[in-house]
């Protein structure tokens, strides 16, 4: 059974963003109007979280492309008390929109705050928008599922055409769209695999890992290319 | 039963048989509040809970605390007539029934939060046919159930007798009072079967109080969240619950005592006794606070020392303490003497009590989230109009329900001031000899 996980070198991000509105476009996140982002309602499965920091040559700023990190110990389906939000076999956090029932439970129990609310009818059917993602109504909690559709995609074209499925075939939209490559996802239960190798890597960390979450988003330190 | 009894028992009955325009005055007051409450959820039903001041961090607010704060309320009843009837206090007499209504009025409002908080109320019954055993939520619906259901029976139980006093000497509602008397005569062996049934209800109800207040602040410590990931939650929230119901119960009483004119009933003594209760459960609550945060801040883990001086002295500063002089200085100058002026006094520290114990609900709610671990924006919370309203209706509410009760039954327990007046007063001389050295039971 694949283990489905990423690698983000944060010494190849720049910052630019181009995850985040790949991740927009593919999983039809709503714009929400600037009234409802001035109230801190923005929604963005990938966020780029940005933290200044001093070094030795003065402030220096860091950027943190945040997805779900998928925790292997997941935090936030424990407390849902609809089972709306649960880990699948293969490690994606997954969400079930039209079971969920708003509570927020999963939301306040998040550590890295990857679940995001739609406080009003953000989106309605329009021309543009992906249709293998389902449109979320008011009043449920959405996220990141690593674009799990792809997977679905990927392994019904192979079943159609008759061979076995290769993981290679499976990207999410902010991997595919990185313009520096500092996303790397792949299966991180085949020890050949590339996000294996670099999960293994003396660079590699994972975001508040003394939770014991077990995140399977790790990240490469910044710092070792530059001087 | 004889209709001999006192001539001040008509006191009791006067609120059921007849109407003053005071009563409709505050119906109509209460309607007001109530018809804000409902404008206000009509507005977050149609259009999503976006109407209301949350936000990405701060998910929970006002519903959350108000949730807390009635199903602490609650503890009232439980607490001072479970315990008290238990050790016999005969001074409880004429308090138990006002505090078991508390108790009954309240869950349905307490519980009624969860709902107006959900993003798809029209979903609740996922928690039925879905359930999750391991979330936390799920084991307050039960345990809040399991509560009302003994409540209830807690509170009807005692007003059998009652009941068949008020369907043989009233006029009107005979079918209904006929029906609830459940055919009392009060046969001694009626009787006996009350007692016991009573004694049992009385005793169950006490620990399934304490574990409602425990899984509510579960809620909260099953997380890993800064100042929530607590091992003294469970008690600290029963603690809460048990300094807020009474401070309910006071106001109540103090309310009613002048409303239907109960001062025969109730006197100042009974207002020492609560005092005394309340000054107590004053400083549980103090030592409880104290030894929370000097964990937190001896330990002085960083994510817990944000949220701390976030409290102490960052933007929450306001209602830290507040809820630290309401709490806890008032009371405690109001109530460590209580000779003169006691009622005042009692009511003024009950009151302080009952706003310092919602902020400390507030105070335990919405900072932890709104400073998260990783760096994101943080953000405080500001409730609208919506959440004002939804307030006001639930307090609306909780007093209409409560008034209308005291329109159908008597707010003080008829034969149990009775039976007090009959029988109480030779039994406590017979329970106190045997207290003492070659008592009448005379074991060894």
């Amino acid at each position: 059974m694949a283990l489905w996980g990423m690698v983000i070198d944060l010494d190849r991000c720049t910052g630019c963003q181009a995850c985040v509105m790949a991740c927009k476009a593919e999983n039809n996140i709503p714009a929400v109007g600037m009234k409802e982002a001035h109230k801190e309602r923005v929604i963005s499965w990938m966020q780029v979280l940005t933290e200044t920091g001093e070094d030795q040559h003065g402030a220096k700023m860091r950027f943190i492309p945040r997805p779900c990190l998928q925790c292997d110990d997941p935090p936030c389906t424990k407390v849902c008390p609809v089972y709306a939000t649960y880990r699948n076999p293969e490690g994606i956090v997954a969400q079930i929109y039209a079971r969920c029932i708003g509570c927020r439970f999963c939301m306040a129990a998040c550590p890295y705050n990857a679940k995001y609310f739609n406080w009003h009818t953000y989106q309605k059917e329009a021309p543009g928008q992906n249709p293998d993602v389902s449109l979320r109504e008011k009043g449920v909690v959405e996220k990141c599922t690593f674009c799990h559709h792809r997977l679905q995609r990927a392994r019904e074209r192979a079943s159609a055409e008759k061979r076995e499925f290769d993981p290679a075939e499976y990207v999410p939209a902010c991997a595919e769209a990185c313009p520096a490559q500092a996303i790397v996802f792949g299966d991180l239960s085949d020890p050949a695999s590339e996000v294996a190798k670099l999960a293994h890597s003396p660079r590699a960390f994972r975001l508040l890992e003394e939770l014991g979450t077990k995140p399977k988003v790790f990240y490469l330190t910044e710092g070792e290319a530059g001087g | 039963m004889a209709d001999a009894g006192d001539p001040h028992e008509e006191i009791l009955l006067a609120p059921i048989e007849r109407t003053g325009p005071g009563f409709y005055w505050a119906v109509a007051l209460l309607g007001v509040l109530i018809a804000w409450g409902a404008v206000a959820y009509w507005a977050q039903f149609t259009s999503g809970l976006g109407v209301t001041g949350l936000h990405q961090p701060v998910g929970w607010g006002f519903y959350v605390t108000n949730f807390v704060f009635f199903i602490g309320i609650s503890h009232a009843g439980t607490l001072i007539s479970a315990i008290l009837r238990l050790s016999k206090a005969e001074w409880r007499r004429p308090i138990t029934r006002m505090a078991e209504v508390i108790t009954c009025m309240v869950i349905f409002i307490g519980a009624g939060q969860i709902l107006v908080d959900l993003g798809r109320p029209d979903r609740i019954m996922n928690v039925i046919r879905h359930g999750r055993y391991q979330s936390p939520l799920l084991w307050d619906a039960t345990s809040i159930s399991a509560y009302l259901t003994a409540s209830l029976t807690y509170l009807y139980l005692p007003m059998i007798p009652d009941i068949a006093i008020l369907r043989d000497r009233l006029g009107k509602r005979k079918l209904l009072y006929s029906v609830l008397a459940l055919g009392w005569t009060g046969t001694e062996h009626q009787q006996r079967v009350l007692n016991r049934a009573i004694a049992v209800m009385a005793v169950l109800v006490i620990p399934i109080a304490v574990s409602v207040h425990s899984v509510v602040s579960f809620v909260f410590s099953m997380t890993l969240q800064p100042s929530w990931h607590s091992t003294i939650f469970g008690p600290y929230f029963v603690v809460g619950a048990i300094f807020s119901g009474i401070a309910g119960l006071i106001v109540t009483m103090i309310i009613f005592r002048r409303a239907y004119r109960l001062h025969y009933y109730l006197k100042p003594i009974h207002f020492r006794y609560l005092g005394q209760l309340l000054l107590i459960m004053a400083l549980l609550w103090f030592y409880f606070t104290f030894a929370e945060y000097l964990t937190g801040y001896y330990g002085a883990e960083p994510e817990e020392l944000k949220v701390f001086w976030a409290k102490f002295s960052g933007p929450f500063w306001p209602f830290f303490w507040t809820m630290v002089l309401c709490n806890f200085a008032i009371p405690l100058l109001c109530l460590v003497n209580l000779k003169r002026h006691t009622v005042g006094k009692v009511l003024v520290a009950s009151l302080s009590v009952l706003l310092g114990m919602w902020l400390e609900r507030f105070i335990i709610v919405v900072p932890t989230l709104s400073l998260p671990r990783l760096p994101f924006p943080e953000g405080i919370y500001w409730p609208t109009w919506v959440e004002w309203g939804e307030t006001a209706g639930s307090f609306g509410l909780f007093a209409l329900f409560y008034l209308l009760f005291t329109k159908f039954f008597p707010i003080v327990s008829i034969w149990e001031i009775r039976e007090g007046r009959e029988m109480a007063l030779r039994e406590v001389e017979e329970r106190i000899a045997s207290y003492l050295p070659g008592g009448a039971e005379g074991e060894s």
